[in-house]
C-alpha cells in the first residue's frame, strides 16, 4: 500500500504518469479500486461530471472533440473518460475514441484515458467510477465520461454524471421508440447531432412529444449540432453550464449526487449479492438445493428462503 | 478473483502518409489476440508520449510512413518520456531506416511479415501469455 500511497500522492502533485497507473490499478485490482474509492470518498465532488451517451455512431466522440476546446475556455483543464466495448469473445477491445479528438483535445491540459467495458453491462467499466473519483482529487475541474454505444437500457452513466447528455441523429425511431427507451427518462439534456441530414425536424418533434409525457419539469433543452463542423457546439456547451450553474444555485446539486450515490451504492450491493448468491448455489449445500428446484419439488419462495439462511450461515463462518 | 492484467497497446501513425489499412489490420489481429488496443491515429511526437504516459500502455506500435526522421523522434521522445517501454514499428521501411530503429531498441515488421509474428512479437514484448 506504500507504493500505492506514494502514487496517489505523486498523481495528486500533478504527475501524469502516476494517475495513469493508478488508473491501470484500479481497473487491474478490484480490492485495491475498493480501497481506494474509500479513501478518496470525503474528497470527492469538486469536479462537474459530464456523460455523453447514446447509440453507437451518434457522434459521441467527435461532440466530446468539439467541446473540449469549449470546456477549456471555462475550466483551465478538461479530463476525458472514453469507453468502449471489450470483446465478449476474446476478452480484446479496440479502442478508437482518440482517434476523434484531434487539435487542441490532444493538449497537455487535456487527459484522455480510453477504457475498456471489459464485460460490464451498464455502457460504462466496473472501474469507471472511480476512476472518476480518480480524476477529481486530482483536481481535474471537468471530467467527462463518454459511454460505449448504447441501445436502451446501459444507463449506469446516471449514477455517475452530473449532467447526462443523450446524443441521438435525425431518424432515431419514432415516438414509439422514444417511450418506450429509458433514455428519454436518463438524459438531462438531448442532442440531435448531424441535424444536417433529413429528418432532424421530425426527430425533434418526437422527442419533444416523448420527453412532455413526463413528470419531469423544465423540459430538458434540446440542442441540434453538427459536430464535424462545430456547428451548435457552443449552445450545447452554454446548455450544459447553465443547467449546472442552475442546480448549484438552487442546491439541487447536493441532491441531485446524494441519489446519484445511493443509486450506485445499490448497484455495487446488489452485483454483490448476486454474487454471493451464485457462489453460495455453487456450494455442496447450494447445488442440493438447485437440484430440487429444478426437480420441481421445492418451490423458488421456499428456495430463497434457504438460500438466504446458507448465505447467514456463510457471514456466521467468515472470518 | 482478478482476471490477469489485459495489456494496453497503443497503435500510432507518424507522418502524414494517408494508409489505415495495415494499422487496422494489426489492430484487429491484436484486439482478437486479447489485448486491448488504443488507436490515435496520425499523430506528431507530442501527442504520441501524451498518449503513451496517459493510458499507461504496456507496448507502442507506430505505423511508419514517409519521413523516418519523424518516427525516429517520436521513438527517441517515448524511450526518454517511458524508459523501458517496448516499441514495434511496421509500415514502409527502407533497410537503412530499419537499421537506424533497431539500434533505439525498435523491432521493425516490414511489409510481408505475418500478423501471428506480429502477435507474438506483442504477447513477448508485453510479458503476457498467449491463450491456450
Amino acid at each position: 500500500m506504500t507504493r500505492e500511497h506514494n502514487l496517489l500522492q505523486d498523481a495528486i502533485a500533478g504527475k501524469r504518469a502516476a494517475l495513469a497507473r493508478l488508473l491501470s490499478n484500479v481497473e487491474n485490482d478490484s480490492a485495491f479500486a475498493m480501497r481506494l474509492a474509500q479513501d478518496l470518498a470525503p474528497h470527492a465532488g469538486r469536479a462537474h461530471i459530464i456523460g455523453i451517451t447514446g447509440p453507437p455512431g451518434a457522434g459521441k466522440s467527435t461532440l466530446i472533440n468539439q467541446l473540449l476546446p469549449r470546456a477549456l475556455g471555462t475550466h483551465e483543464r478538461a479530463a476525458v473518460l472514453a469507453v468502449d466495448p471489450s470483446s465478449p469473445f476474446s476478452r480484446g477491445a479496440l479502442l478508437g475514441d482518440r482517434v476523434r479528438m484531434q487539435g487542441p483535445s490532444t493538449g497537455s491540459n487535456v487527459f484522455i484515458r480510453s477504457m475498456a467495458s471489459r464485460g460490464d453491462q451498464g455502457g460504462i467499466a466496473r472501474a469507471t467510477a472511480t476512476a472518476v473519483q480518480l480524476f477529481d482529487a486530482c483536481d481535474w475541474p471537468v471530467i467527462i465520461i463518454e459511454t460505449l454505444g448504447i441501445g436502451q437500457v446501459e444507463l449506469d452513466i446516471m449514477n455517475l454524471a452530473d449532467t447526462v447528455v443523450v446524443a441521438l441523429n435525425p431518424g432515431w425511431g419514432d415516438t414509439f421508440q422514444a417511450n418506450k427507451a429509458g433514455l428519454t427518462e436518463a438524459g438531462d439534456l438531448f442532442v440531435i447531432n448531424k441535424a444536417d441530414r433529413p429528418g432532424a425536424d421530425s426527430t425533434r418533434r418526437e422527442l419533444l412529444e416523448s420527453l412532455s409525457l413526463l413528470a419531469r419539469r423544465p423540459l430538458p433543452t434540446i440542442v441540434e449540432t453538427v459536430a464535424t463542423d462545430g456547428s451548435g457546439v457552443d449552445e450545447l456547451w452554454g446548455a450544459i453550464c447553465s443547467r449546472f450553474m442552475q442546480l448549484q444555485a438552487d442546491g439541487d446539486l447536493a441532491t441531485l449526487r446524494q441519489a446519484r450515490r445511493m443509486r450506485l451504492a445499490n448497484k455495487s450491493i446488489r452485483a454483490e449479492l448476486d454474487a454471493r448468491a451464485a457462489a453460495s448455489l455453487a456450494s455442496s449445500a447450494g447445488q442440493r438445493l438447485t437440484e430440487r428446484v429444478a426437480a420441481g419439488t421445492m418451490s423458488s419462495e421456499e428456495t430463497t428462503r434457504v438460500l438466504l439462511q446458507l448465505l447467514q450461515g456463510d457471514q456466521a463462518s467468515a472470518p | 478473483m482478478n482476471q490477469p492484467s489485459q495489456k494496453r497497446i497503443l497503435m500510432s501513425k507518424t507522418g502524414l502518409d494517408g494508409h489505415w489499412r495495415g494499422p487496422t489490420l494489426v489492430a484487429r489481429a491484436l484486439r482478437d489476440a486479447g489485448f486491448e488496443v488504443i488507436m490515435i491515429g496520425m499523430a506528431n511526437t507530442d501527442e504520441i508520449v501524451r498518449a503513451a504516459v496517459d493510458e499507461d500502455v504496456d507496448l507502442v506500435g507506430l505505423n511508419i510512413g514517409g519521413h523516418i526522421d519523424v518516427a525516429l523522434r517520436a521513438v527517441r521522445a517515448v524511450n526518454e518520456a517511458r524508459p523501458g517501454l517496448p516499441v514495434f514499428a511496421g509500415g514502409t521501411v527502407p533497410p537503412h531506416a530499419k537499421r537506424q530503429l533497431e539500434e533505439l531498441g525498435v523491432e521493425v515488421y516490414p511489409p510481408g511479415s505475418q500478423l501471428a509474428e506480429i502477435v507474438d512479437a506483442a504477447y513477448r514484448l508485453t510479458g503476457a501469455t498467449a491463450p491456450a
